[in-house]
């Protein structure tokens, strides 16, 4: 035990006297938050979020319960910041507009939306009404303000996965009663009218719990601002996590071919230390990255990351996780420069895929769900948690997902290293 | 004086090839032990099996009382390596390196700090212990690849060609080291391409080739193996082809051997003078100008010429 601890701490101490190590792992992470930071305004002074007055032009045909509640959320308080909704009626002349750049989206409130989510008195017995194909609300999205009209689109989707599950709860309660013989269709339809109201007086108070609002308040009630930069700096400072794991597991395969790996295994220590010894080095050097990001990011951009206990956890977590990347990379390398390349390559995939670059809330479904396998995907949304308030007591689902991924992937990475000779250089 | 090293029958595979061929030998606490061959005899493949780096493919060595095979941890504390090639963390300072590499020969404490600063007067890097050792000269750093090996004062050290690519001051220095350590008592396996390295050193050799020890013994033992015969070495122009001069030279009656390495041929014969005029006809016929000539007693080069029939250097 001691002596892998001694070796980690020998290949941190190495880690942080190579300087163009240093520049990959410290400075580089540092100089793009500070750049996008810079792009976003979030130095301006201006907005402290980067993003703000997002032109959006909406056409409420419904004119109804829900098309008027979604109208009041682009023109509620929480909002006002960051979009700028303007009224319309002609469908050609918004899309116009956006055709000529003058929004970020156009978005359509189709003619009855309301009566097709919300069952009326007689639906429950109209077998065509029943099968009726759902309305659906249309975003006309501007490509090239790409950002804005994810927003708005993230904004739509919010509130009609809101307005859904209430819907699809109550529905299922109503038939579960029938299925059990509780209620008479009679009786189901006036439950189901019942229901209707309450997510309709629901719905006039979206606002209220929508998640995507500037603000958001803390488990003691304080409110407190979510600022951009604390999705750019973790989201930077997780993609260069990846290298300095790669980097760690590199080291493994340089010193096997530099002679010292060799002339560590005809010490009395065995390979099990020596190995764990290894892991315990990458863990740390990502762990004293990340945390000196963190800690020059505070000083210097004034960045609250959030709950310091929920912070240290998920950093230890994120590392865990992303260490098992490295090693699996180097089991499966033959060279150091194979480790430097795939790893590479490997930083930069799962910084677009983790959310680094974009958020992940604008990318396909499926993209979301390939940067599962990501640490930066898994850690960003806890460190958006704990940006938005959360502790440590709401990261249960991204810690427990790290330290998986990493048990894993390290257990596949000690398979394939048995099968080479770390003895031969 | 007991065994140390006891080797028996020691087999190592690379697949379908034989690098190490069934060696047998045993070496004396106290003694310098030298491995002699060229390169790729199988002398650091000899040395990996026996500081348990590499597994046998057959056979066993017992080093102080413990198999390689069955205790390798407990033969790793009985012995100390020096690799071939500089096995160091450039990027630390030679006291880091030493401090470092001392914890996993298991010291620590006052014990570390002290055998440390011993070792550095050793090696005569006292001065220089706080530097990198990446800003060290070729030959700093063999001496700091050496303290690593010595700082658990080991019985057994293997110096696996210690020499190699280095200045003649350097070289001196790490000879006289490997010297003084002997007379302290240390046991040394010691494998060179250098003849004259083995001849000044060692107490007994062994020496190898394509992976079989064809010959071991103290050095009168063997160079008794080629008899009384002197060896002529011929200096030659850098034009002219020392291999044709050799074969040529192979009809002279008395001529035991003729090999050409480089700008040199050297003659095996058993009394030189008796050679010399024939050899240097044959030398002037083929419109080769001899620029010098040695005539050397009986010594290892002598003994490899006449068990393989190749010079040491081939």
């Amino acid at each position: 035990m001691l002596k892998t601890f001694l070796i980690g701490i020998k290949d941190l101490r190495l880690a942080f006297r190579d300087r163009a190590a240093l520049i990959l792992m410290l400075a580089a992470p540092f100089v793009l938050t500070l750049g996008l930071g810079l792009v976003t305004g979030r130095f301006s002074g201006n907005n402290s979020n980067g993003l703000s007055d997002i032109p959006v032009i909406i056409i409420n045909l419904d004119n109804d319960q829900l098309g008027n509640a979604l109208v009041d959320t682009f023109q509620s308080a929480d909002l006002a910041d960051l979009v700028e909704p303007v009224i319309e009626t002609d469908v050609n002349a918004a899309r116009k507009s956006i055709d000529e750049d003058k929004a970020a989206a156009v978005v359509i409130i189709p003619e009855g939306f309301t009566k097709n989510i919300m069952p009326q008195r007689g639906d429950f017995t109209n077998q065509a009404q029943a099968n009726a194909e759902p309305l659906k609300i249309e975003i006309y999205a501007n490509p090239s303000r790409s950002t804005g009209a994810g927003i708005i689109k993230a904004i739509v989707d919010e509130f009609l996965s809101r307005v859904e599950e209430g819907r699809v709860s109550g529905t299922t309660t109503i038939v579960q009663l029938m299925i059990s013989q509780q209620l008479t269709p009679e009786q189901a339809e006036e439950a189901g009218l019942a229901m209707s109201e309450r997510l309709q007086d629901s719905s006039s108070n979206m606002t209220d719990t929508l998640a995507i609002k500037l603000n958001s308040s803390t488990s003691s009630g304080e409110q407190v601002e979510f600022d951009i930069l604390a999705y750019i700096a973790p989201g930077m400072a997780l993609m260069f996590l990846m290298y300095t794991v790669s980097y760690g597991g590199r080291s493994i395969l340089a010193e096997k071919s530099q002679g010292t790996l060799p002339r560590l295994l005809v010490t009395p220590t065995n390979s099990t230390q020596i190995l764990g010894g290894k892991v315990f080095g990458i863990f740390l050097t990502g762990a004293a990255q990340m945390l000196i990001l963190i800690g020059a990011s505070s000083m210097f951009f004034q960045l609250k990351w959030g709950d310091t206990l929920g912070v240290v956890m998920l950093v230890l977590a994120a590392v865990f996780g992303a260490t098992g990347w490295g090693m699996l990379i180097t089991a499966l390398a033959r060279t150091p420069s194979q480790v430097a390349s795939v790893g590479s390559a490997v930083m930069l995939i799962f910084g677009i895929l983790g959310g680094s670059f974009i958020s992940l809330d604008q990318m396909p479904p499926l993209v979301q769900t390939i940067s599962k396998i990501t640490p930066n995907a898994w850690a960003l949304d806890g460190f958006t948690t704990l940006g938005l308030g959360g502790t440590l007591a709401d990261l249960s689902a991204p810690i427990t997902a790290l330290l998986s991924m990493g048990l894993v992937l390290f257990l596949a990475s000690v398979l394939l290293f048995g099968r080479k000779n770390l003895a031969q250089k | 004086m007991p065994n140390i090293l006891e080797v028996q029958n020691l087999v190592k595979n690379y697949g379908d090839f034989r690098a190490v061929k069934g060696v047998t030998f045993n070496i004396q606490e106290g003694e310098i032990f030298s491995l002699l061959g060229p390169n790729g005899a199988g002398k650091t493949t000899t040395i990996s099996m026996l500081s348990t780096l590499y597994t046998p493919t057959s056979g066993d060595a017992v080093i102080g009382g413990y198999s390689i095979t069955k205790d390798p941890m407990a033969v790793r504390r009985v012995i100390g390596v020096v690799p071939q090639d500089l096995a160091l963390y450039e990027d630390l300072t030679a006291r880091e390196n030493l401090i470092f590499w001392g914890q996993m020969y298991n010291l620590s404490g006052k014990a570390l700090t002290t055998r440390v600063d011993e070792v550095l007067e050793q090696i005569g890097l006292t001065d220089k212990a706080k530097d990198r050792v990446k800003t060290y000269s070729g030959g700093m750093k063999r001496r700091v690849n050496i303290g690593v090996g010595l700082l658990h004062k080991p019985r057994l050290l293997f110096m696996d060609e210690p020499t190699v690519g280095i200045d003649p001051q350097s070289r001196r220095a790490i000879l006289d080291t490997v010297k003084d350590l002997n007379k302290q008592g240390m046991t040394l396996l010691y494998t060179t391409h250098y003849m004259e390295e083995a001849q000044e050193l060692s107490d007994r050799v062994g020496i190898i080739d394509h992976g079989e020890l064809i010959a071991i013994g103290t050095q009168k033992e063997l160079t008794q193996q080629v008899g009384q015969a002197e060896t002529l070495i011929l200096h030659i122009g850098e034009n002219d082809d020392s291999d044709a001069l050799a074969a040529s030279l192979k009809g002279i009656q008395g001529v035991q051997q003729a090999e050409g390495v480089e700008h040199e041929v050297s003659i095996v014969c058993s009394e030189a003078e008796d050679v010399l005029a024939a050899v240097v006809t044959k030398a002037n016929e083929r419109g080769i100008k001899i620029r010098s000539i040695d005539i050397r007693e009986p010594n290892l080069e002598a003994v490899f010429l006449h068990l393989t029939g190749r010079a040491l250097r081939d």
